[in-house]
């Protein structure tokens, strides 16, 4: 099983996010590494949600551009654009099909559920070759 | 020959290279060169034979389907590019 290694600051940040788009859906980048021992997530980069403002209580989305630029800085820096994280507010933090549809493999789903204003709860997720269904990994918080 | 840059999840499928050479005079051409030289890439840009949704191919900045969709001409003097839009939400809501 891959690892996802995520220091506490940065998880504490994502949380602090996370919490404050509460009632909506929020989210932003992973960038990091990934090597035979998983991946290593060295940053993080909030990323406005834009679907219809109405939506956004279910829903997250992101620009196409906001990928493109992304990922050139990720380049040029030598780190890789590893993965994404978004909140579930008042639910479970399991991707949804919704998720699922919208994944690609080998890039880390980071997906935290948020109650009442709280995170509570953080998993990270790896979508399978298959396309099938994600399979949870294993989260190193450190 | 064309050059489209690869999205980093899929990287794996193209032997590490983040651009790959293709041949065509159109979109889907390209795109299906892309393919014959990598089949793994295939499932997670197509379904059914049809780009997926969240895929969108850019030519310089613009997302092909504002133009003529697979069927666009490429302008050699612009880049392409595959880009996933990234898209995420709960089940359903919960009481």
């Amino acid at each position: 099983m891959s690892e996802i290694n995520l220091a506490a600051t940065l998880q504490a940040t994502i949380f602090a996010q996370m919490e404050a788009a509460y009632p909506n859906e929020g989210g932003g980048f992973l960038l990091g590494t990934h090597d035979e021992s998983g991946y290593h997530v060295a940053e993080v980069v909030a990323v406005a949600n834009t679907f219809a403002s109405e939506e956004q209580y279910h829903r997250y989305a992101m620009r196409p551009e906001n990928w493109a630029q992304m990922e050139d800085i990720a380049d040029e820096r030598g780190l890789g654009l590893i993965g994404y994280y978004h909140s579930h507010p008042d639910s479970v933090s399991t991707p949804s099909e919704y998720d699922r549809v919208h994944a690609l493999p080998h890039f880390v789903y980071i997906i935290t559920s948020v109650r009442a204003a709280q995170a509570v709860e953080m998993s990270a997720w790896l979508l399978r070759e298959d396309r099938t269904a994600f399979d949870r990994a294993a989260l190193l918080v450190k | 020959m064309t050059s489209i840059k690869i999205p980093t999840p899929l990287r794996g499928y193209t032997g590490g290279n983040i651009k790959v050479e293709v041949s065509g005079d159109t979109i889907g051409a390209a795109l299906d060169d892309l393919v014959a030289q990598y089949p793994e890439l295939e499932p997670h840009l197509f379904n059914e034979g049809k780009l997926r949704n969240f895929i969108n191919i850019y030519m310089g900045d613009e997302d092909v389907r504002g133009l003529d969709g697979l069927d666009t001409t490429i302008d050699r003097s612009v880049s392409l590019r595959i880009i996933p839009s990234i898209a995420g939400g709960i089940h359903t809501r919960e009481a």
